[in-house]
């Protein structure tokens, strides 16, 4: 009846000291997207990477089209019709798109290589998924989306017909996001399986047939996504009820800590004008390139703006570089932690200390005790698991990375936190301790600029929410007027965002 | 996709067993063999020898090592080891005083070292190429001085240095050892030395940190300029000749013996006892050979097998 594209059985796999599957049994059926969830550390891309023929398992069968096959390499997954877009892009950035499609596998004529067939195949199969790029620009030259676009059409050029997502939407804006589900769907109409992982719920709503939850290394249950609900994906996943996530402790709001006049670099935004005050978010949503994280690295001093004002703790300033930023008490997490926000190579210790060694050193002589005590204390109080404070922060999981860049934070006595899309690749659980984390810095008595193009994020999370569109403020909205009825008024909002007064 | 993998206890295992460890190990057992096979190795005498015949490329390497954790390249450095012995021979046989001489030598050379700073920082020239250059225009400027002729004629004090020990210890080795503690202080204790981690791990989440790149990269490769300065000038006091040559292929003695001793260069890895290490054990093999009467062909042969079967262990390691 239904048609199995993939059946992976009692899958096991052992790596030295940990067992990061057990018996987990998951299959693909022809037409449907298969979400897969989890914490991180559950399993999910080990179960992926058995199947592409990354890791072999341990034990256990794995059956494409009701043939029993060993996967022993990603050549031969892709020779079975399996294909994989990760979150990384693996293209060839420096050649062309074409060319990308074709590679390892030039098209010859008379011993040269046949240009004219590249581009045409390129072309149609660009055409066919109504993906609009042209095949002979090179890749580095395409934004992001379309280059996930472009990996994704090069799967599908290669006649795959189990498609693996791996948090594809993670570093994509609204609208693309759309277009990525509008060609996911037409994929799934097409007959292809779909296997879709990621950490947005609210995704596998609009996406997903069915969900499997992977927990520990073990199947928690497989389930139609019309019989489950949001509820109950996430007390699967974390084993526990977590309630609604966002709902953090509201204060009353201080005095104004940050206050920006007329801000405009010309070109990127233009008279930006905003205030922040103690014990409150100020959300921020823009989409992606909307000139949002712009407008906060020029408050911080990681970004020269034209003209405007700025008032930090209500003085003047003018940032000119981050480290004047720091001493006028703003911080600024960044958007991506792994290569802006961390020297991933060091330990959590240094890390801590980064932004703040001129406090605890003499003449450029450093207090190790004191660099000891505050990386341990900061540990304990934002509970950042993990054996040692000299553990390398790329050994920990995104969550407790991103708990480290707060304590670096901390550690510098900052009052404004700026945290940039401070939840990418994060897990449920751990975004949860990230919230819990907010509650205590507004309690005390710090201010939160929130930027986020997740929606029900920053407006789950924002006291007053400002909307971005190309580099203009288009309105900052208090929380009584976007909580309508105890919901959130997301069209306006997305209105707002997309230019649409 | 390593945040699946989270923390694994296997990776506590190998912090037992740090990196220098391995490499200590293998410096003792070559210790071990070469003194069973040769009577000759474990004498004060050959000891000694071993420890002046390191010191000089030992201090280069010292520099080298900081350059290479901030995940840069330093290839002038021999060019400087040449262009501060001869500047200080000329200097003296020009009738100057010995310490005058080597102080101008040694900041003349510090003034290379920030040129290369400021051609990496400012002018975003990759480190290989900037140095690179400074490497080929100090050559060129060493001939044209010397007109590619050797300097002698130096003041006695100065070429005795060289011979010279203090409490037995050969003063060459003294100035290296007192090059290794200041380094091993100022990577462990100083911000100067968590920048020099921190810009080699991830350089914009340095500066986003509060950073000044700037002035730690001039710091960078005017350290690495100052060791090869002060190396030149053990180096023209050991030959007792300013010798437009010299320091020759030192830069890649002292990449080798940072990179044997663990150090990355994709940086933020490197440590000032495993480049000793390793600068100790090239030189034992060398010495080691000498003694057993290997052909020296053949002992650069080992010395290249052996830069990479370190470099293999430590990624095999790694993963």
């Amino acid at each position: 009846m239904e048609n199995v594209l993939v059946k992976m059985e009692k899958i096991s796999k052992i790596f030295p000291g940990v067992k990061a599957l057990e018996d987990v049994d998951f299959d693909v059926r022809a037409g449907e997207v298969h979400a897969l969830m989890g914490e991180n550390g559950a399993g999910k891309s080990t179960l992926i990477k058995a199947l592409m023929g990354v890791h072999e398992p341990s034990s256990g069968k794995i059956f494409v089209e009701g043939q029993e096959v060993q996967i022993r390499n990603p050549q031969q997954a892709k020779k079975l019709g399996l294909g994989a877009v990760y979150q990384d892009i693996t293209l060839a950035p420096h050649l062309s798109v074409a060319e990308n499609f074709f590679l390892g596998e030039l098209p010859k004529k008379a011993g040269l290589v046949d240009w004219k067939k590249i581009n045409s195949e390129t072309s149609k199969t660009l055409t066919e998924l109504d993906i609009k790029v042209d095949p002979k620009k090179r890749i580095k030259d395409l934004p992001i989306a379309q280059q996930e676009m472009v990996t994704i059409a090069k799967i599908v050029h290669e006649k795959a017909k189990v498609i693996v997502f791996d948090e594809p939407t993670a570093l994509l804006a609204n609208e693309e996001v759309e277009v990525l589900f509008e060609l996911i769907n037409k994929l799934r109409d097409n007959g292809c399986g779909i296997i879709y992982i990621s950490h947005r719920i609210e995704e596998i709503f609009e996406l997903g047939n069915r969900v499997t939850v992977l927990k520990d290394g073990a199947l928690v249950e497989t389930v139609n996504v019309a019989d489950t609900n949001k509820d109950d994906l996430v007390r699967m996943m974390v084993g526990r009820d977590v309630g609604d996530m966002y709902s953090i402790k509201h204060f009353e709001p201080g005095e104004t800590v940050l206050e920006v006049n007329g801000l405009t670099h010309k070109g990127v935004y233009e008279d930006i004008s905003l205030e922040v005050r103690r014990g409150e978010i100020l959300g921020m949503f823009g989409l992606v390139g909307s000139g949002r994280t712009e407008i906060m690295r020029g408050v911080f001093g990681a970004d020269p703006y034209d003209s405007g004002e700025v008032k930090v703790l209500g003085k003047e300033v003018h940032n000119k570089s981050p480290k004047q930023g720091i001493d006028s008490g703003v911080a600024l997490l960044p958007e991506d932690r792994k290569t802006q926000g961390l020297s991933m190579g060091l330990s959590i210790e240094v890390n801590t200390n980064l932004a703040s060694y001129s406090k605890i050193s003499k003449a450029g002589v450093i207090n190790v005790n004191r660099e000891k005590e505050r990386a341990e204390y900061y540990k304990d109080q934002i509970r950042i698991k993990t054996p040692s404070i000299k553990q390398k922060v790329q050994n920990l999981s995104g969550g407790n990375q991103q708990k480290v860049v707060i304590a670096k934070w901390l550690c510098a006595d900052s009052e404004i936190f700026i945290f940039d899309e401070c939840t990418v690749g994060v897990d449920v659980g751990a975004k949860v301790e990230i919230y819990r984390l907010f509650e205590q810095l507004l309690e005390q008595g710090k201010a939160i600029v929130l930027i986020s193009s997740y929606l029900p994020e920053v407006m789950g999370l924002a006291d007053r929410l400002m909307v971005i569109s190309e580099g203009k403020q288009m309105a900052t909205i208090d929380r009584s007027e976007f909580m309508v009825d105890g919901r959130l008024d997301e069209e306006r909002i997305l209105r707002l965002a997309s230019g649409m007064v | 996709m390593n945040k699946e993998t989270a923390i694994n206890p296997i990776e506590k295992k190998k912090r037992a067993l740090p990196g220098e460890m391995m490499i200590l190990i293998i410096l003792i057992a070559m210790f071990i063999v070469l003194s069973i096979a040769s009577n000759k190795f474990m004498t004060w005498d050959n000891m000694s020898n071993l420890m002046k015949q390191t010191s000089i490329n030992g201090v280069v390497a010292i520099g080298m090592t900081f350059v290479i954790i901030s995940s840069g390249i330093d290839l002038s450095v021999g060019a400087i080891v040449g262009f501060s012995g001869i500047l200080a021979s000329m200097l003296m046989v020009g009738g100057w005083g010995i310490a005058p001489s080597v102080l101008v030598a040694v900041l003349a050379s510090c003034g290379i070292g920030v040129a290369n700073g400021v051609l990496v920082h400012d002018g975003k020239v990759p480190p290989f190429i900037a140095t690179l250059g400074t490497m080929t225009i100090v050559r060129g400027v060493i001939m044209l001085i010397t007109d590619a002729r050797m300097i002698s004629g130096m003041p006695d004090d100065f070429i005795n240095f060289a011979t010279s020990t203090i409490l037995g210890i050969p003063a060459l080795a003294i100035i290296w050892i007192v090059a290794i503690i200041i380094a091993l202080l100022i990577l462990k204790f100083t911000v100067f030395g968590r920048n020099v981690y921190s810009i080699g791990s991830n350089e914009e989440a340095t500066r986003l940190s509060g950073v000044n790149i700037r002035l730690n990269i001039y710091g960078i490769y005017l350290v690495s300029a100052l060791c090869s300065a002060v190396a030149g000038i053990m180096l023209a006091s050991r030959v007792g000749n300013g010798l437009p040559k010299g320091g020759d292929g030192y830069e890649l003695d002292a990449i080798a013996a940072s990179v044997v001793g663990g150090a990355s260069l994709s940086g933020g890895e490197g440590s000032i006892v495993g480049t000793v290490i390793g600068a100790l054990i090239m030189q034992t093999l060398r010495n080691g050979g000498n003694l057993l009467g290997v052909n020296s062909f053949i002992l650069e042969i080992c010395i290249g097998s052996l830069i990479i079967v370190a470099v293999l262990i430590d990624k095999a390691k790694k993963k």
